[in-house]
């Protein structure tokens, strides 16, 4: 009940952390199958529609329910007590943006037992995904499903802004902001301007395939390649999102670990802000081969190759944060360090596919799944993995297993490149992507069995980091302040975990990396800005909970209102929006509540806080 | 100026073992690092001059990180705080410049090809024009200056270009033949693609289709061959002239006529919109794209065994596939066979 209720920032980072495993857990499996399926030629493990729906649902729930949340856990767990917050802007707003993600993934997984998952590809191109060709409600699913999940990422974004902008402690400039807090600002940034693209998509969607509407049939007038375009212009700028949160984990991690501050600091901040400037400018690079014609290729090609040169800054600084430091391996810094050359090469594999004539042959090839599984996996997930190690002793008082974390690191990034590596040759040697079997005596056969044996690796990995998990939570909390002893920013100055309300008194910021000028100069701790008083703290409430509740019924009652039920209830019940209003009654009368009952909160008076 | 010239001269042997080892990867007939015609070598071009601006870039980063990782590594009783660095500007200026002047060097050639092969010989009098309409799961041909129609074989005169206008009867589709030329997509009417390659050598190349189009996406193959001037004339001669051919036994006819001409056209037949055209289909080079007909290699069988596997369970062939099966529509197993030995002896010439 505590954790319907809550609208601690810190438990809620707890919340996204384990429903973004369990959807990562989910994705993973299904990528076993899928690689299982690949293992040989012409395997008949998977059948093809079965096939076509697992990739769908791999790649939705991998970059929607996998990722996101885990990087949402990070940011929940970390930007407050970095800029000095004792919370976030709106905590309500924090907790109704989990559960409207939790209950979008759960309604979009329904898919596997209420009759069929997507099929249509997690890009999901029309006319593929309509009415005609995917006859299922899988891609009904796939619409409402994100649509709602989508609803909780936008909300958090916002969140993140209005955090950062206004609840920084004092003499903290935004130049004197740690990169994870800039990274943070930028990605809500983009999820503030991507989410609408996408969300217009889907509504025009959901309104073909179940109101009958025409925007992408071209019976009807519509036109299938504009879905691309709106796909894309999300599309790409959420390829942003994922990074750029791992940009900034790898920029916290390596200074930590080098005992030196983040080399080019403002010149880090620019790139970051130019890279989420150009990731809005070429999203017509995964569209080379509709025929858009030379001149449109030609300027996405080049705006594309653009995108190097920040990328290429960001990536020499942290090398030039390590030179003439003192580098300690410990997990998370392997992790940081297995980032940098993985990530490289997943981006020098971009550059190549951004020069539009190459690209006709790359594109939907197992190159193109080999580059972006080298940015997302090699790429995000060792940043997340990286800051999940690094910030695991912070967010729950204990210290995960050192040996174990340096098992999950060799078996996972190992089996990563065994994976990965050799699908840059499938696809150059002629093997379309998303098929679900390959005729033999191609030459692909020994190369697929050597990814699939890849995949299984990586897999142990996981179950290594999982057993780290386990065996650490029944472990004592006794991490220290600063476990790592070199931390740099304000989340080691206060207990790990910390109290509810991080921090008793908000500390003065004299610096970039204000803990470490502290310690430099001599000092235990922050001087604080403030005399201690009485902490204003927010009620738990259900409402959130509630409020998504009624938005997941409202959107399976939509999704069946045309079906034909054998009982005359539920025709009844569904054919008539009557499940659909009961749904939105739910959600609109928890607002009503929320709006007439005034809640002011609570105070920890300060006996209360210095009796601890 | 010397500097560049230099650092060029030592990329030069590292193109060409690069070239030589990519060389030696996949099969000629279907590989892209093994093209086959100008369009793709021009691909091709591209692609080893981005790979070996990539792999120096490579190079250089994996050796400072190696660098630093060893040199720095922290050591037992090492306890001084090093110096906190803010930056260097000229560094920073170093690895913005250098990053930029490496992509424009990509950029340019990108340029230039991008617009090369924007030209699509479509109002070229010499070049071949083919209407290719992309189906689930199968591929149309139309040679629309010669009024002929032809099914899952590409068939092209060496040497000469040829102008193709694409688009799919339902879902996207994407027209790839890697050895020959890059891909392009099938968009439904109105927004025809256009765009042109040529083969100098004889020879059977592997199409592919490369948009996810439903279950039997993967085996949605076709087969380019491209044959002499002559062979090619005499192939649409023998097209446009075909005998009306019929099975003999009369009874057997009838079936074909009446089961499987309701959606296929044969010889002078106006071309069907639903299903692959089965003129000469004896002598094509795969039945339904991928079983292929070809008795000297492992991964094929005798054109009469493959269209005996086909029409006993088009279903098991290609899942999804929109032909009924032959047993549904009452044919015994006996009118089968009887109707794949006459189409497996449907030869042209
Ligand atoms: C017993 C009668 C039939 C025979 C002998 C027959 C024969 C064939 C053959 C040999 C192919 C492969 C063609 C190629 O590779 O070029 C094929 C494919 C096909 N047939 Fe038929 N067919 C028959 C009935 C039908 C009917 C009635 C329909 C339409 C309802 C139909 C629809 C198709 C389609 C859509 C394909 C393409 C399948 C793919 O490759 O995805 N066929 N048929
Ligand atoms: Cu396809």
């Amino acid at each position: 009940m505590d954790w319907i209720t809550t609208v601690d920032h810190k438990k809620i980072a707890i919340l996204y952390l384990w429903a973004g495993g369990l959807f990562f857990g989910i994705g993973g499996l299904e990528a076993i199958l899928i690689r299982i399926q690949l293992i040989k030629p012409m395997n008949t493990f998977l059948d093809a529609q079965t096939f076509n729906e697992l990739i769908t649902m791999h790649g939705t729930t991998m970059i929607f329910l996998g990722v996101m949340p885990v990087i949402f856990a990070l940011m929940n767990a970390v930007i407050p007590l970095q800029i000095g917050a004792r919370d976030v802007a709106f905590p309500f707003l924090n907790s109704l943006g989990f559960w409207t993600f939790l209950f979008g993934g759960l309604l979009l997984n329904l898919s596997w037992v209420m009759g069929g998952a997507p099929d249509a590809g997690w890009t999901a191109y029309t006319p593929l995904s309509g009415k005609g060709y995917s006859a299922t409600h899988g891609v009904d699913f796939y619409t409402i499903g994100l649509q709602i999940a989508g609803l909780g990422t936008l909300i958090g974004g916002i969140n993140f802004l209005a955090t950062i902008i206004t609840m920084r402690a004092p003499g903290m400039s935004f130049m004197r902001m740690p990169m994870f807090a800039w990274a943070t600002f930028i990605t809500s940034a983009i999820i503030l301007f991507a989410f609408p693209a996408v969300t217009v998509g889907l509504v025009l969607l959901t309104f073909d395939r179940i109101l009958d509407a025409n925007f992408f049939n071209v019976a009807g007038g519509g036109n299938p390649v504009l879905w691309q375009h709106i796909f894309w212009i999300f599309g790409h700028p959420e390829v942003y999102i994922l990074i750029l949160p791992a940009f900034g984990i790898i920029s916290e991690v390596i200074p930590t670990f080098s005992r030196k501050r983040l080399f080019g600091y403002s010149s880090m901040v620019f790139a970051t802000i130019l890279i989420a400037f150009l990731g809005f400018m070429v999203w017509a690079h995964h569209m080379f081969t509709t025929g858009l014609g030379p001149v449109a290729n030609a300027l996405f090609s080049v705006s594309t190759m653009l995108i190097a040169v920040p990328t290429g800054i960001k990536i020499f600084n942290w090398l030039f944060t390590m030179w003439g430091g003192q580098v300690r391996f410990t997990t998370p810094n392997l992790f940081a360090a297995g980032f940098i050359p993985t990530f490289t090469m997943g981006g020098v594999t971009g550059v190549m596919l951004a020069s539009a004539p190459a690209d006709f042959q790359f594109h939907d090839t197992y190159f193109v799944v080999a580059h972006f599984h080298y940015v997302i996996v090699g790429g995000l997930v060792l940043g997340l993995f990286a800051g999940l190690h690094y910030w695991w002793p912070k967010m729950f008082g204990r210290m995960l297993s050192e040996t174990l974390g340096k098992w999950t690191f060799w078996t996972f990034i190992i089996g990563f490149h065994l994976t990965f590596f050799v699908q840059h040759f499938l696809g150059l040697m002629g093997m379309q992507r998303r098929v679900f079997t390959y005729l033999p005596n191609q030459q692909f056969d020994t190369l697929n069995l050597v990814s699939t044996v890849g995949a299984f690796l990586m897999g142990v990995g996981m179950i290594i980091f999982l057993v780290n998990v386990f065996l650490t939570s029944r472990r004592p909390a006794d991490a220290p302040e600063d476990p790592w002893e070199d931390g740099r920013t304000l989340e080691w100055t206060i207990p790990s975990p910390p109290p509810e309300y991080n921090f008793k008194q908000t500390p003065l910021v004299r610096g970039l990396d204000a803990f470490w000028k502290e310690k430099m100069a001599g000092h235990k701790g922050m001087t604080p800005a403030e005399p201690v008083g009485p902490i204003h703290m927010p009620s738990a409430t259900i409402l959130p909970f509630l409020m998504s509740v009624g938005i997941f019924i409202a959107g399976l009652g939509f999704m069946f209102s045309r079906d034909e039920f054998s009982s005359s209830i539920m025709s009844f019940l569904f054919n008539n929006y009557i499940v659909t209003a009961l749904g939105l009654l739910i959600t609109f009368g928890s607002m009503l509540m929320r709006s007439l009952f005034d809640d002011h909160g609570w105070h920890i008076e300060p006996e209360e806080l210095e009796g601890r | 100026m010397m500097k560049t010239w230099q650092a060029g001269k030592r990329l030069l042997p590292m193109t060409a073992a690069l070239g030589l080892l990519l060389a030696g990867c996949g099969r000629e007939d279907l590989s892209v690092l093994r093209p086959q015609g100008p369009v793709a070598e021009s691909s091709y071009g591209l692609m080893k001059l981005s790979i070996t601006i990539m792999i120096v870039v490579l190079l250089i980063v994996f050796s400072i990180a190696a660098y630093v990782w060893i040199r720095f590594r922290r050591k037992k009783d090492q306890n001084e705080i090093p110096e906190q660095v803010e930056g260097s500007f000229k560094l920073e200026v170093l690895w913005t410049v250098i990053p930029l002047i490496l992509v424009i060097v990509l950029a340019i050639p990108t340029v230039k090809v991008v617009f090369a092969a924007g030209n699509d010989h479509s109002d070229d009098k010499d070049a071949i024009k083919v209407k290719v309409t992309g189906h689930q799961y199968w591929w149309e041909f139309e040679y629309t200056d010669y009024g002929i129609t032809t099914a899952q074989d590409l068939i092209i005169p060496t040497g000469k270009h040829i102008a193709f206008e694409l688009s799919t009867k339902d879902v996207l589709h994407s027209f790839w033949v890697p050895s020959l030329a890059g891909k392009m997509d099938t968009n439904p009417d109105g927004t025809v693609n256009r765009f042109s390659f040529s083969a100098p050598n004889e020879g059977v190349y592997r199409g592919k289709c490369a948009e996810l189009c439903g279950p039997s996406h993967g085996f949605m193959e076709f087969k380019v061959k491209s044959v002499s001037g002559e062979a090619f004339d005499k192939w649409v001669a023998s097209m446009k002239a075909p005998e009306s051919v019929m099975p003999e036994d009369p009874v057997l006819a009838e079936k074909f006529k009446s089961q499987c001409l309701s959606c296929h056209a044969i010889g002078s037949m106006p071309a069907s919109p639903v299903a692959p055209s089965l003129t000469g289909i004896g002598s094509r080079e795969s039945v339904a794209g991928i079983l292929l007909n070809d008795d000297t290699r492992e991964d094929g069988a005798p054109v009469l065994e493959n269209l005996k596997t086909w029409l006993h369970d088009p279903q098991s062939v290609k899942p999804g596939n929109k032909m009924p099966n032959p047993k549904d529509k009452g044919l015994s197993d006996e009118e089968i066979d009887g109707i794949a030995e006459f189409l497996a002896g449907y030869t042209l010439d």
